[in-house]
């Protein structure tokens, strides 16, 4: 996983509750067995007019020209709902997104985005809607201080709270697998005293 | 929510089984648990083994991974290639990749294959008091059993192969209580819609809920299934049911099980799973089994639901600003206008499977459904088309021992192979453009069931009766 300590993006505002990973990547596109090629079929119902994804629809946000080039999604409640495909998480990503705000995430979508390194930040419900006024009126630009918990925009600094060991997670690059597998004698003996049915 | 009167020592059960599988808990880490049980499948599983051979590591405990091949597999075929070039692709990969690490695999035809969260209970490989994961978000149907069973995702899924562990916060705990008696009629699956339309579609995000009450006690193992699959379908991380003597009779003689002595010493761990008299749930929600009644989903999250004498919803009937919006869009999006009867919107399709209502006594409802039905000489609407899809050879076996396909085959139902199928339709069971279906499956999304598709969550019996009648039906006013 790569470090990550802050980043200064434009933000596009998806104005839509319980947006779902069926919605964030369908499954149709689920048959690969690599990491990479979800990102051009990121919102893809919503992104395109026809099933192949050749037409854009241009009432759908994320065509529009204004917000070409956003790395910071802001959103709605109860984010990445349903599937626990880390698929989502990997199409928002190759998209160009690096942060995600929303006032919630569902647990698993947020597990996710901290395995991968995509930040999801929580805010109040006023901070969004805050954020959601001034993006719509304006080109808003925010910076993300993952160091000092702060999201900055020219006049405001909203703070937010992340766990301290995916923060350290997240700042360090941590392989997590790794991380773990440097404590086998600990698991080791957990298993030792296992019951002979477990 | 708990306060300084909380008792120390009195613990819900889902603190019994986190502390029961606690390996570390350091300060500044997230807390280390210990997988039992970990099940896999074709689609969430490549890219982790890819990972661990990248990373030259092996997948520690092989023995405690079971493979089966569900998500996009053909229900017309038990060829690998019948399920299309990006299917076959990634089912071979499975194949391959458990062969290396020395997973055991139930791959196409195999008498143990079915829907992950099929096969694992009705193996015996689901048991109460260990930790289930499998990186599927209906993990949680496993909680049925008193075990912690919960979706993760990929990464996570690698983690588990490499350390057969996982990093978790702990989370919130709700308790669900049903007490008294459902009326004829009702179903599992009306009582977990009945639950989701009162939380709402996050209302346990962050939590693990443990229903309990009577009316749960009552049900029977497939029942309490059908309950704690859709837990994921309000937020919550896993939904637990204490095991009982239902669930040390299910599970006795199951073939991966325990036998003799090591079975007597479970059964008696497993009866000290229950929650204290004195322990506190941080929430608490109860419901009223007689106020139950059949249950459909009109919008486009399982928590927009209503009671199957009720009226379509407008946006003026909520006061939340983002509910009345989400109620407008889901309205458009499904084609349906505000003070309508629910059980006069027609439909086109139905779709009676998935890992909520797939096994046998899912089965034998609709069936008996049908049955009543032809016996008054009514078959499926020549308007309709309806597919059965069982959830695993086991249950598709059993239901063709008891005549069940034969019903269905006689009334007009499609009887298919084992898998996902339609619920999520990775494979070529998928919706048309506005086609409107009765599915007694999970998710009523957007796109779900195909692009521009409208999904009506219900259960097994409510899914049998549109069949044949082209709309939904109130069972219990028809006498059915």
């Amino acid at each position: 996983m790569k470090k990550f300590t802050t980043h200064s993006g434009l933000v596009i505002p998806l104005d839509v509750a319980n947006v779902d990973t069926d919605q964030i990547i369908p499954k149709q596109f689920l048959q690969k067995t690599e990491r990479v090629g979800f990102g051009k079929h990121l919102f893809h119902d919503w992104r395109y007019l026809d099933i192949s994804g050749t037409k854009n629809n241009p009432d759908f946000i994320l065509n529009a020209p204004k917000y070409q080039g956003a790395s910071i999604l802001l959103t709605r409640e109860n984010f990445g709902c349903g599937s626990s495909r880390e698929h989502a998480p990997w199409a928002l990503e190759e998209y160009g997104f690096k942060v995600i705000i929303a006032p919630s995430f569902a647990d698993i979508f947020y597990g996710n985005c901290i395995n991968i390194g995509l930040i999801p930040i929580k805010l109040s419900e006023q901070q969004i809607n805050d954020l959601f006024r001034q993006a719509e009126n304006a080109e808003l630009n925010l910076t993300v201080d993952l160091l000092n918990n702060k999201v900055f925009s020219q006049n405001t600094a909203y703070e937010f709270s992340l766990d301290k060991f995916h923060q350290y997670c997240l700042e360090q690059g941590i392989d997590s697998v790794g991380w773990t597998l440097n404590k086998l004698d600990v698991i080791k003996s957990y298993e030792k005293n296992m019951p002979s049915w477990q | 929510m708990g306060n300084s009167t909380k008792a120390t020592t009195a613990k819900t059960l889902y603190e019994k089984l986190w502390q029961q599988h606690l390996v570390e808990e350091k300060v500044g880490e997230t807390p280390l648990l210990y997988v039992d049980r970990h099940l896999i499948h074709e689609v969430t599983s490549p890219q982790a083994f890819a990972n661990l051979k990248f990373h030259n590591r092996p997948v520690r405990h092989p023995e405690r991974t079971i493979a089966t091949m569900d998500h996009n597999i053909s229900t017309r075929s038990i060829e690998i290639d019948a399920a299309g070039e990006g299917a076959a692709n990634q089912l071979r990969t499975l194949e391959k990749n458990c062969k290396e690490f020395g997973i055991e695999l139930f791959g196409m035809g195999h008498k143990n294959q079915g829907i992950v969260h099929v096969m694992g209970p009705e193996l015996g490989l689901t048991l109460p008091g260990t930790i289930i994961v499998c990186g599927d978000s209906h993990t949680a149907t496993h909680g049925a059993f008193g075990a912690l069973a919960f979706g993760i995702g990929t990464s996570e899924v690698e983690h588990v192969f490499a350390t057969q562990t996982l990093r978790q916060t702990k989370a919130k705990t709700m308790k669900i209580e049903v007490n008294g008696k459902v009326g004829a009629g009702i179903s599992a699956k009306d009582i977990i819609l009945a639950i989701i339309g009162k939380t709402g579609s996050a209302g346990a995000t962050g939590y693990v809920v443990e229903y309990c009450g009577s009316a749960i006690e009552a049900l029977t193992m497939e029942e309490r299934m059908t309950v704690c699959n859709m837990s994921i379908e309000f937020g919550a991380k896993a939904g637990l049911i204490a095991p009982d003597k239902t669930t040390f009779d299910y599970l006795e003689g199951k073939e991966y099980a325990p036998k003799g002595n090591v079975w007597r010493q479970a059964v008696s761990d497993w009866k000290q799973l229950k929650t204290d008299q004195d322990a506190e749930f941080d929430t608490v929600l109860s419901l009223k089994a007689e106020n139950i009644k059949a249950q459909i989903t009109w919008g486009t999250t399982p928590g927009q639901v209503i009671s199957v004498d009720s009226l379509v919803p407008s946006p003026e009937d909520f006061t939340d600003q983002v509910e009345k919006d989400s109620c407008a869009a889901a309205l458009t999006y499904m084609g349906l206008t505000s003070g309508t009867k629910i059980t006069d919107i027609n439909i086109n399709k139905v779709f009676i499977g998935s890992c909520t209502n797939s096994r046998i006594e899912d089965l034998r409802a609709a069936s008996s459904i049908v049955e009543k039905y032809q016996a008054q000489g009514k078959s499926v609407s020549s308007k309709v088309d309806a597919i059965v899809v069982p959830g695993s050879y086991r249950v598709k076996e059993q239901a063709e021992a008891e005549g069940l396909d034969k019903i269905f085959k006689d009334a007009g139902f499609e009887w298919r192979l084992p898998g996902c199928s339609m619920c999520l339709g990775m494979n070529d069971d998928v919706l048309e453009e506005g086609d409107r279906c009765a599915s007694t499956s999970n998710r009523n999304f957007e796109g779900r069931q195909g692009r521009g598709s409208r999904t009506h969550l219900v259960s097994p019996e409510l899914a049998a009766a549109s069949a044949i009648t082209g709309h939904f039906v109130d069972l219990n006013s028809k006498g059915i």
